[in-house]
C-alpha cells in the first residue's frame, strides 16, 4: 500500500541546513492503523507531509499504491492528493465561510463531479459522521468535536486509499478525543488505512501499530494490542 | 469553457466576504468616479472655450466703426464713421487675394408674426457669403443668394428656433412672415452651433434692408475671413494693413482706437488653442494618474486578500486544487469586482455630471460629459486592470505551499 525507502529530507536554515529525516524505511499495508510518535522536532510532521505529497523528499523512494511519487508537477500532485489521500488536521482547517455540507463537497468539486452528485455524496459522508442535521451550519457554529467530524467526512468524501491525520485530537478535550478515535477505529474496522501522527501515548495506544521517531530516524516499530476507544467514552 | 461551479465558488467567496469585496470594489469605483468627473469637467471647460468661438470661422476678421476720439487732418474728434457699400467694395477688390469670404451686416430688431404666433427677433441683413463666415447650416430650403441681392427680394432665412416658435409643426418654406408690417417669404431654415441665441435670428438680403430701413447704402459692420492658407503672422500682417488703409481712407488718426476697429480672430485663437492643448495634456496626466492609483490600489488589496486567504488556498490545494484552479478563482474574482465596481463608479460619475452639469454653466463649464468611446475604453481598461491587478497575486497564490499555509500559528 505504502512503501518508503531511505527517505532523506533537510531544510535550509540560513547558510547551513537542518537534516530532519535521516533515512526512513517504512511500509504500511492496507487496513493498518499506524501511529507515528515522536517529540517535537523528531521529524514526524515532515514525514507526514511527504507522505501527504505536501512536501517532497530530497532522497529516497516513496511508492503509494504502486505509483512512484517522485518529481510530480503541481498539477499531478494535486490530482494524486485528491485521489489517494484524505487529510485530517489538528486545527480542522475547514473553510470558514462554507457550511458543513459545502466543506465536505469541496474535494469532490476538484474531482470534477457534477453538483448533484457532489451534494449526494457529501450528504452520505456527513450522515456517516452523524452530522447530517448540521449540514447547513457554518464551522463557527460547531463544537470542536463536530468540526473534526466534518473534517473527517471531508477527508472521506473523495474515498481515498489512505487517511492521514496530523494530531487529530490535539485541539480537543479527552472525551471528545476518544470519541473521534472511536470513530477512526470504526473506519479502520471497515478497512480504511489510517496514519496518525500524535505525541499522546493514549491516542497512539488506540492504533494497531506504533512507529517511534527520534532525531529523524525510526527508533521503534511495534505492533500493539489495540485499546478500543469506546470503552473510555 | 463556462464553468457554472467555478462561478458559484467565486460568487460565494464574494458574497461571504462582503466587507473585503466592498472595500476593494470601493477603491476601484472611487478611482473611476474621480476619473469620470475629472474628465467630464475638463471636457466641459473645453466645450466652453470652443463654443465661444465655434460660432464664427476661426479665420474671421471683424471690422466695426464708431466715433473718432482724436482730431485729425482738420477734422474734429467725435465724428461718426459710417461704412457704406463702397467700403465693402473697396475691401473686396483691394485686398482680393487675402480674402476668402466677405459680408456686410446690418443689425435690426423685428417683431415677427405668423398667423397667431408672434415674437421679437434680431434681424441681420447680410451678403450671401455670410453663410460661410458664420458657419450657418441650412437645414431646409436655401440661403440668401445673389439674385435676392440684385432684385432686393423680400425673402428671409429663419433660425430653427424661430421656425419652432412661429410655425410650430407647419412647413415654413414659401410661407410669409410679417416683419413689422411687411410680409417676407421664408426661403430657408438654418441651424447654428453657436447656441440658442444664434438660432433666434432672421437673415435677409443686405440690399433689401437698405431699401426698407432708410433707403441708403449704410452698413453697420463688415465681416470677412482671410485666406485660410495664411499662417498666423501673415494673418496678423493682413489685418494690420487693412486697419491702416481703412484709417487713411476715413482720415482717422493712426492711434485712434475707437473710430475703426479691426478684430482678428487669429490673435485670440492662438491663445485659446494653446490653452486648450495644455489643458488637454493636464487632464490626461491627472486622469491616467487617478486610474493608475486605482489599479495599484486594487492590486494592493488583492495581495492582501491572497495573504488573508493563504490558509484557505492551502486547504484547497491539499484537497486537490491544481494551480490553474487557484489562479482562475482569484483572477476572476478580481476581474469581476473591478469590472462591476468600475462600471458602477462610471455610472455614478456620469450621473453626477448630468446632475450638476447645468448648474456649472456660470463656472465656465459647459455640458460636462464623457464620450461613448471613452466609456468603452474605460471599461476595457478596467477589465485589463482587473486582470493585471489580480494576476500577480493569483500567481503568487498558486505557488503557496500547502504545508506553509496549513502550519498552525
Amino acid at each position: 500500500m505504502l512503501k518508503i525507502q531511505k527517505l532523506h529530507k533537510s531544510y535550509p536554515i540560513g547558510d547551513s541546513s537542518l537534516h530532519v529525516l535521516k533515512g526512513i524505511d517504512l511500509s504500511v499495508e492496507k487496513g493498518e492503523m499506524v501511529a507515528i510518535m515522536g517529540s517535537s522536532g523528531s521529524g514526524k510532521s515532515t514525514l507526514l507531509n511527504i507522505i501527504g505529497m505536501l512536501d517532497e523528499a530530497d532522497e529516497g523512494d516513496y511508492i503509494l499504491d504502486e505509483v512512484p511519487i517522485k518529481n510530480l508537477t503541481e498539477k499531478k500532485a494535486a490530482v494524486y492528493r485528491n485521489k489517494f489521500l484524505g487529510f485530517i488536521f489538528q486545527s480542522f482547517n475547514l473553510i470558514n465561510y462554507k457550511n458543513a455540507l459545502e466543506n465536505v463537497a469541496l474535494p469532490l468539486y476538484y474531482q470534477g463531479l457534477k453538483r448533484k452528485k457532489r451534494q449526494e455524496k457529501a450528504k452520505f459522508h456527513l450522515e456517516k459522521v452523524g452530522l447530517l442535521d448540521w449540514a447547513t451550519h457554518l464551522p463557527s457554529e460547531l463544537s470542536g468535536g463536530q468540526k473534526q467530524r466534518v473534517a473527517i467526512a471531508r477527508a472521506l468524501a473523495s474515498e481515498p486509499k489512505l487517511l492521514l491525520a496530523d494530531e487529530p485530537t490535539g485541539a480537543l478535550d479527552t472525551t471528545t478525543s476518544y470519541d473521534i478515535m472511536a470513530f477512526l477505529q470504526q473506519l479502520n474496522d471497515e478497512g480504511k488505512t489510517i496514519l496518525i501522527v500524535t505525541h499522546e501515548e493514549d491516542i497512539a495506544a488506540m492504533c494497531k501499530r506504533i512507529v517511534r521517531l527520534k532525531d529523524g530516524v525510526i527508533m521503534e516499530d511495534n505492533v500493539v494490542q489495540q485499546v478500543r476507544a469506546e470503552a473510555h467514552v | 469553457m463556462f464553468d457554472i461551479d467555478l462561478w458559484r465558488e467565486i460568487f460565494q467567496s464574494i458574497n461571504k466576504n462582503r466587507t473585503r469585496s466592498l472595500l476593494s470594489g470601493f477603491t476601484v469605483a472611487f478611482a473611476i468616479l474621480l476619473f469620470t468627473i475629472l474628465f467630464g469637467l475638463a471636457n466641459g471647460l473645453n466645450n466652453t472655450f470652443s463654443e465661444a468661438f465655434v460660432d464664427d470661422a476661426a479665420n474671421a476678421v471683424i471690422i466695426r466703426s464708431g466715433r473718432t476720439t482724436k482730431a485729425n487732418k482738420g477734422l474734429q474728434a467725435g465724428r461718426k464713421i459710417q461704412f457704406k457699400n463702397k467700403d465693402y467694395d473697396y475691401i473686396k477688390s483691394d485686398f482680393e487675394p487675402s480674402i476668402e469670404f466677405i459680408t456686410s451686416r446690418i443689425y435690426r430688431n423685428a417683431s415677427a408674426s405668423y398667423k397667431n404666433e408672434k415674437n421679437d427677433y434680431s434681424l441681420r441683413a447680410v451678403h450671401p457669403d455670410h453663410q460661410y463666415l458664420e458657419k450657418t447650416k441650412v437645414t431646409q430650403g436655401r440661403y440668401i443668394n445673389q439674385l435676392d441681392m440684385k432684385a432686393r427680394t423680400r425673402t428671409i432665412v429663419i433660425g430653427d428656433l424661430v421656425r419652432q416658435d412661429l410655425f410650430l409643426k407647419e412647413d415654413p418654406l414659401g410661407k410669409y412672415i410679417n416683419l413689422s408690417g411687411i410680409p417676407y417669404q421664408v426661403v430657408g431654415v438654418f441651424k447654428d452651433d453657436g447656441g440658442d441665441d444664434e438660432e433666434r435670428i432672421i437673415y435677409m438680403p443686405l440690399t433689401t434692408a437698405q431699401l426698407i430701413y432708410g433707403n441708403n447704402d449704410y452698413v453697420d459692420q463688415i465681416n470677412l475671413t482671410y485666406n485660410p492658407k495664411y499662417n498666423y503672422d501673415q494673418a496678423i500682417d493682413f489685418s494690420l494693413d487693412l486697419e491702416k488703409k481703412l484709417k487713411e481712407r476715413f482720415s482717422v488718426a493712426k492711434n485712434d482706437q475707437r473710430a475703426i476697429r479691426v478684430f482678428n480672430m487669429a490673435m485670440q485663437n492662438k491663445g485659446i488653442n494653446q490653452m486648450t492643448s495644455v489643458l488637454g495634456i493636464l487632464i490626461l496626466i491627472i486622469g491616467m494618474g487617478t486610474l493608475i492609483a486605482g489599479i495599484v490600489g486594487i492590486s494592493n488589496i488583492m495581495i492582501f486578500i491572497v495573504k488573508e486567504r493563504t490558509k484557505e488556498i492551502g486547504i484547497r490545494k491539499a484537497l486537490g486544487a491544481s494551480p490553474p484552479a487557484i489562479i482562475s478563482i482569484i483572477l476572476i474574482e478580481s476581474i469581476l469586482i473591478t469590472t462591476i465596481a468600475g462600471y458602477l463608479g462610471l455610472l455614478v460619475g456620469v450621473g453626477v455630471l448630468e446632475w450638476v452639469g447645468p448648474s456649472l454653466k456660470s463656472y465656465f463649464i459647459t455640458n460636462p460629459s464623457v464620450s461613448q468611446s471613452l466609456v468603452i475604453a474605460a471599461t476595457f481598461t478596467l477589465i485589463a486592470a482587473g486582470t493585471l491587478a489580480g494576476y500577480v497575486p493569483a500567481k503568487k497564490a498558486s505557488k503557496i505551499k500547502p504545508i506553509i499555509a496549513l502550519r498552525d500559528d
